[in-house]
C-alpha cells in the first residue's frame, strides 16, 4: 500500500484514497478542430510507458476531490514528488 | 528409547501427553510436539504420496519448508485445512489429521504404476502428451490428470470461522525472532520506540530452539522483550509480503493450535503494519542434495534431524548416515551423537575437510568418507542402507542405515526482501544470492542477510550420478516431482531463461514455492548450460510466503460486507409488496411485482398493460444526479454534452447526451434548468460517480477558468415516475402550487412546488411514451411520498412496476440504454442520436472524433429495429445476426442484438440490434442462427409504438 503525499491536503494518506487518471501534461487543445487526423490520434491515444519516471495525474478520489500530477518511478513505484495541476512540469 | 522417542531433552513436555488420529489410527505425543515429531517418534517415516508418480515421501525439512509431508486437518465441518505442512502443525488434543495424495491408502497406492512408467512424464508432459485429440481434453484427459496429481481436497461447505484483521505502526518491524531477530528487536526496543517482532512458529527463538545451549539466553531475552511496554512480540504469526514503503501484512494464528473445544472467536488475525524501519532476520533453509533416490522416506536435511532431536527429543532412526557438502552438517552430526542420535558415517564430497571436525567425528566413533558420494539409497517405503563410492564413480560400498541426513550447504530467506524489490548479489561463498541494495527502509540481519558463519562448503546443484541421467531418479523439487534430467530435458529442447525452464518443469512452482529446490535447479540449469549461474537468473519471489488462509485475506469483507448493497428508501415498501430484485450497479432494484403465482413474463405483461392503459409507478430513485451551479453552468454543459445548453431557458429539461473525447457514448439522461445559473442534471443509474469524475476532470484540469460547482446529489432525491394516461389525475390532488395543466406545464419541462406538502422538482418526462410525470422529493420524505402517491393511484388502477417493464416500455418506444444498446463503440450517428448534436456548436467533448475518418466511414453499425418473421419468437441479446445463413461457418457476422422483449401492447416480440449498414437495410431480412434453429427477421426503425408520440399528451 503505497502512500501518496495530496499537494492540497498536504498530507501523506494510503492509495485506496486515490485514483490513477493517466499520463500528466497532455493538455486540450483549445480548439481541437485545428488539428489533423494525425495530431488528434497522438492527443487521444499515444501515450509515454517510460522505464523509469512518469509523470502521472491522480485524483484524491476519497479526500479532497482534486486532480494533481506525481512523478513516479514505473520500476520501484516511488513517488518522487507530487504538485497541484497547473504547476510547471517537474 | 522408547520408539524413536531419545530418552531425555527437548522443549517437549513429557508429563503432558496429547491424543490424535493420523489416517484414522489413534496416536499419541507430547505438548510441545509437532504433528511430524510425534509421528516420527512413533516410527513413521511415511507421510505422502507424492504429486505426480505417488511415490512414497516422508519428513524432509522440520520447518515451513517442507515439501512432501502435506496433510489435511479435519476441525468438523466447514473446518477442513488441506496442504498443512506436518512439521508446522501444533499437536494439541484431539487433532485429527489425514494424508493426502493417495489411494487408496498411504502404504498401499494403486496410482503408484505412474511410477513404474515416470519415464513417460519427462518435462513438459502435460504439454506434449494429451495435446490431441482436443475434444479429449475436457471429457477424459483432465479428468484422470486431476485425479492423478493432486494436492489436498478444499472444503466444500462454509467455513464457519471468522477472522479478525487490524492495523498496527511501528518504528521498527522485525520479521524472525531467532537470535538476530531478538538481538534486533531488543537494540530497537533500547531506544524507545515502538518494536514489533514477529515469528511464524509456536515460540519465539528461531534457530536457538534446536539448541540447548542457548535456552538460558532465549528465556532471559524473551522475559525482557514481555516486559518492555513497547515492544509487541506475536508468535504464530507469519510475515506473507512486504508492500510499498514498509507496508507488510502478516497472519497470526490464534485458535489452530487449540483442541476444539478450547478454541474461542477469531480463527485468525490479519495484521497490516506499517512500519519506519523493517528489520528481516527470517534465517535461511538448508538445501538437500540431488542424488540417485534421495527422496525415499528417510532421508532428510541435516537440519531437520537436529532440530526433531534437540527440540523435540526425537531421533530420526536408530543408525544415520550423513551426506555432507558443507561443514555445518559435520556440525550436525556431532551434536545428533551428542543427543545420543547413532551416526554410522559421515560421507563428505569434499576431501579437504577441517581437521577438528574430522577429530571430533572420529572422537565419537563416526566413520568419515572424504571425497566420497552417495551413489544410491535402497528401501522403498523407508530407508534400509546407502551406497557410497568415491568420487561418486564406480560400484562403491554399502552401508545400513535407517536414515540419511542431507546437508548441501545454505540459501538465505529473501523472499520479503524480494518482495520489496530488493536486489540480490550472487555470493560464492554461501552458493546463494544474498540480499544487495533496497530502495526501503530494510535490512537484512543473521542468515538471511548472508552474515551468519555456517562454516565452509562446495556449492553445485548435483552429486555424480552413477546412472545415465535419463534413467535417473534424483529428485530436486520433491513436491513437484521435477527430477534433474527434466531440467536438463528442458535445456535441450531450447529453454534458456530459469523463468522458463522452471514454468517447463514446474520446478519450485509448488506450494512450497521452491524454497528448498529453486538453488538446485538453477545451478543444474547453470551447469548444463555451460553458464554462471548469475546469467540465468533468478525466478522471482512473490507473496505470500507460505500458503495462506482466503479467510484471514478477506476478514470481515464478506456476505454482507463484501460491497455494500445500495437500496432506495422505497426499497422495502417494494420487498413487502413481494417484488423480485435485479442489481443494476450496486443498487438493488425492484425487477417487477409478480401477484399470486405470476412468472416474470405474466408480471410484466400485466405491468406494460396497465401502465399504457391506465397508470404505473416506478421508483426511480437510484438514477444518478448531480447538481451544477454557478454563473458558468451552462457554458460547462455546453462543452460537456453534444446538445447546446445555452438556448435552454430556466423551467426547461433536455435529453444531454454524453461522449468521451474520443466520439463515443458513455453516458445520457434528461437534465433541468432551474434557474440561469442552476442545472438538475441526471445520469445512467451505473454512471453516476464515472460522470461526475469526468466532469470534475474537466473542471479541475482544463477549464479551471469557469465558475462551476458540481454536487452529487444521487441520494438526496428520491424519484418517483407516474406514468401512464391517468398520470395526472393520480398527482393532482397532491400537489400544490404547480399548474399541470397541458399549457402551462408542457413535456420536457420542469416546476418547484409542494407535494404531500413536502417540496418537489417536478419533472414532466417520459421514458416509456407516456404521459409522464418524475417526482423528485427530498429521500426522507420520498416513501411517506410514495405511499401518498400509490394510495391515490389506488383509484385510479395503478400498478408498481419494476426495472423489466421499464425496460419493455422503452424499448417499445426505441429509446436506448447506455451500456446495452451501446457498448463504448457506439457514436450518436451510430445510434440514431444524431438530432442531439449541436452541429452548430464549436466544440465539445468528443466533436472532433466525430469527424475522424474511421467514424465518418460508411458500413458503420448502427441501431436498427428488427420484427422476426414469427411474432412469438423472442431473440436472445447478444445473438450474432448474419446476412446468408447459408454460408459456411465461420459465417460473416454483421451484428448482434442488443434489446429484445415480448411486448404485450404490441402482441409480439419486439427487438433492438446494432447492424452493419443498418439503416441502408430497412425492410431487408436478416437471419440470427441459434443452435436448434435458425431464426429469420426484418430490419425496421427502431420504433415500434405511437411514432407520432400523440400519447404524449395522455
Amino acid at each position: 500500500m503505497i502512500l501518496i503525499h495530496c499537494p492540497y491536503c498536504e498530507e501523506a494518506r494510503p492509495e485506496v484514497e486515490f485514483a490513477y487518471g493517466g499520463e500528466a501534461h497532455i493538455a486540450r487543445p483549445v480548439d481541437p478542430s485545428t488539428y489533423s487526423d494525425e495530431q488528434w490520434e497522438e492527443f487521444l491515444y499515444i501515450r509515454n510507458n517510460p522505464r523509469g519516471r512518469h509523470h502521472e495525474r491522480w485524483r484524491h478520489t476519497h479526500g479532497c476531490g482534486r486532480f494533481f500530477n506525481a512523478v513516479r518511478d514505473t520500476v520501484t513505484d516511488v513517488f518522487e514528488t507530487t504538485y497541484k495541476a497547473g504547476e510547471a512540469r517537474k | 528409547m522408547s520408539g524413536f522417542r531419545l530418552a531425555d531433552g527437548g522443549r517437549i513436555d513429557r508429563r503432558t501427553k496429547r491424543n490424535f488420529t493420523f489416517d484414522g489410527k489413534a496416536q499419541w505425543g507430547y505438548a510441545g510436539d509437532s504433528l511430524a515429531s510425534a509421528l516420527l517418534a512413533q516410527g513413521q517415516m511415511l507421510f505422502g504420496r507424492s504429486f505426480k508418480y505417488h511415490r512414497p515421501r516422508g519428513i524432509l525439512g522440520a520447518g515451513v519448508e517442507e515439501p512432501n509431508a502435506l496433510v489435511t486437518v479435519d476441525r468438523g465441518p466447514g473446518r477442513i485445512t488441506p496442504n498443512l505442512r506436518a512439521p508446522s502443525v501444533a499437536l494439541h488434543d484431539g487433532l485429527t489429521a489425514t494424508s493426502q495424495n493417495r489411494f487408496p491408502t498411504l502404504k498401499t497406492d494403486l496410482i503408484a504404476v505412474n511410477n513404474v512408467f515416470s519415464a513417460f512424464f519427462p518435462a513438459g508432459f502435460y504439454n506434449k502428451t494429451f495435446m490431441w485429440p482436443r475434444a479429449a481434453w475436457e471429457k477424459v484427459y483432465e479428468p484422470i490428470i486431476r485425479r492423478l496429481a493432486g494436492l489436498g481436497d478444499s472444503p466444500t461447505t462454509r467455513d464457519p470461522d471468522h477472522y479478525d484483521a487490524t492495523y498496527a505502526h511501528c518504528e521498527t518491524l522485525v520479521v524472525g525472532a531467532g537470535p538476530a531477530g531478538i538481538a534486533a528487536a531488543l537494540e530497537a526496543a533500547a531506544g524507545g520506540g515502538r518494536v514489533i517482532l514477529i515469528d511464524e512458529q509456536e515460540e519465539i527463538g528461531g534457530g536457538a530452539l534446536s539448541d540447548p545451549a542457548q535456552w538460558p539466553w532465549l528465556e532471559e531475552a524473551s522475559a525482557k522483550l514481555a516486559a518492555m511496554d513497547n515492544v509487541t512480540v506475536l508468535p504464530r504469526t507469519t510475515a506473507i509480503g512486504h508492500y510499498h514503503q514498509n507496508f507488510v501484512v502478516a497472519a497470526e494464528r490464534l485458535t489452530d493450535h487449540l483442541s476444539v473445544d478450547e478454541a474461542e472467536g477469531a480463527r485468525e488475525k490479519l495484521w497490516r503494519i506499517r512500519a519506519g524501519e523493517v528489520v528481516l532476520a527470517m534465517g535461511a533453509i538448508e538445501r538437500p542434495l540431488v542424488f540417485e533416490g534421495n527422496d525415499v522416506p528417510g532421508v532428510m536435511l541435516a537440519s531437520a534431524a537436529k532440530t526433531f532431536a534437540l527440540r523435540y527429543g526425537v531421533a530420526v532412526g536408530r543408525k544415520l548416515v550423513v551426506m555432507a557438502v558443507h561443514d555445518s552438517g559435520w556440525r550436525d552430526a556431532l551434536a545428533l551423537h551428542k543427543a545420543g542420535v547413532n551416526i554410522a558415517a559421515i560421507v563428505d564430497m569434499r576431501r579437504d575437510v577441517a581437521s577438528e571436525l574430522i577429530e571430533g567425528a572420529r572422537a565419537a566413533r563416526i566413520a568419515c568418507y572424504q571425497g566420497y558420494a552417495v551413489t544410491g539409497v535402497s528401501g522403498g517405503q523407508a530407508v534400509k542402507g546407502v551406497t557410497i563410492a568415491l568420487a561418486g564413480v564406480g560400484k562403491g560400498q554399502k552401508i545400513d542405515c535407517d536414515a540419511v541426513l542431507m546437508a548441501g550447504g545454505w540459501t538465505p530467506t529473501v523472499h520479503l526482501w524480494s518482495h520489496a524489490k530488493g536486489s540480490l548479489r550472487w555470493d560464492e561463498a554461501w552458493g546463494a544470492f544474498v540480499p544487495d541494495k533496497t530502495h526501503e527502509d530494510l535490512r537484512c540481519v543473521g542468515a538471511c542477510g548472508g552474515a551468519w558463519d555456517y562454516g565452509k562448503g562446495l556449492s553445485g546443484g548435483l552429486l555424480p550420478a552413477p546412472k545415465p541421467l535419463h534413467d535417473s531418479k534424483a529428485f530436486v523439487d520433491f513436491q513437484n516431482d521435477v527430477k534433474a534430467r527434466d531440467i536438463g530435458l528442458a535445456v535441450q529442447e531450447g529453454f534458456r531463461s530459469i523463468e522458463h525452464i522452471k514454468r517447463y518443469t514446474t520446478n519450485g512452482m509448488a506450494t512450497d514455492q521452491g524454497k528448498t529446490s529453486n538453488l538446485n535447479g538453477l545451478q543444474i540449469a547453470s551447469g548444463v548450460l555451460h553458464r554462471p549461474v548469475t546469467e540465468i537468473g533468478l525466478t522471482t519471489f512473490r507473496p505470500p510466503y507460505t500458503p495462506q488462509s482466503f479467510g484471514a485475506i478477506l476478514g470481515h469483507h464478506k456476505e454482507a460486507l463484501f460491497q455494500p448493497l445500495r437500496k432506495s428508501v422505497i426499497d422495502d415498501w417494494a420487498a413487502a409488496q413481494g417484488a423480485v430484485y435485479e442489481n443494476v450497479a450496486q443498487w438493488r432494484r425492484a425487477r417487477y411485482f409478480p401477484q399470486g403465482s405470476e412468472d416474470m413474463d405474466a408480471a410484466v405483461a400485466r405491468e406494460c398493460r396497465t401502465v399504457r392503459s391506465a397508470v404505473g409507478v416506478f421508483d426511480a430513485s437510484t438514477l444518478g444526479k448531480i447538481e451544477v451551479v454557478g454563473p458558468d453552468a451552462a457554458e460547462f454543459l455546453n462543452r460537456m454534452y453534444t446538445n447546446p445548453w445555452k438556448s435552454l431557458e430556466p423551467g426547461r429539461c433536455r435529453y444531454g447526451l454524453l461522449l468521451g473525447e474520443h466520439g463515443f457514448i458513455i453516458d445520457d439522461g434528461v437534465s433541468a434548468r432551474l434557474a440561469p445559473d442552476r442545472f438538475h442534471l441526471t445520469t445512467t443509474t451505473g454512471g453516476a460517480a464515472r460522470v461526475l469524475n469526468m466532469m470534475e476532470d474537466y473542471l479541475q484540469t482544463e477549464w479551471s477558468d469557469l465558475d462551476v460547482w458540481l454536487t452529487s446529489t444521487t441520494e438526496q432525491w428520491a424519484v418517483i415516475a407516474v406514468q401512464g394516461p391517468k398520470a395526472r389525475r393520480v398527482i393532482e390532488p397532491l400537489v400544490e402550487g404547480i399548474d399541470l395543466s397541458p399549457e402551462a406545464f408542457p413535456h420536457m419541462s420542469v416546476r418547484e412546488g409542494k407535494i404531500c406538502g413536502v417540496d418537489t422538482r417536478l419533472f414532466r418526462v417520459s421514458f416509456t411514451g407516456e404521459l409522464g410525470f418524475e417526482v423528485n422529493v427530498p429521500a426522507e420524505h420520498g416513501r411517506a411520498v410514495w405511499e401518498a402517491i400509490w394510495a391515490e393511484g389506488q383509484k385510479h388502477g395503478a400498478v408498481a412496476y419494476g426495472t423489466e417493464t421499464m425496460h419493455v416500455l422503452r424499448a417499445e418506444k426505441g429509446f436506448i440504454i447506455v451500456g446495452q444498446d451501446t457498448d463504448g463503440t457506439v457514436t450518436p450517428d451510430d445510434a440514431g442520436l444524431g438530432w442531439a448534436v449541436g452541429k452548430k456548436k464549436p466544440d465539445f467533448v468528443g466533436k472532433r472524433s466525430l469527424a475522424r475518418p474511421d467514424i465518418v466511414a460508411p458500413g458503420r453499425k448502427q441501431l436498427v429495429g428488427l420484427l422476426t418473421d414469427d411474432p412469438q419468437a423472442v431473440l436472445e441479446e447478444g445473438a450474432q445476426i448474419v446476412a446468408d445463413p447459408n454460408q459456411p461457418v465461420p459465417m460473416t457476422m454483421i451484428g448482434h442484438v442488443t434489446s429484445s422483449y415480448h411486448s404485450a401492447t404490441l402482441g409480439r416480440s419486439i427487438a433492438m440490434a446494432l447492424v452493419a449498414g443498418g439503416r441502408d437495410r430497412m425492410g431487408e431480412t436478416l437471419h440470427i442462427p441459434m443452435p436448434d434453429r435458425t431464426i429469420s427477421a426484418k430490419v425496421v426503425a427502431p420504433m415500434f409504438y405511437d411514432a407520432e408520440g400523440s400519447r404524449l399528451n395522455g
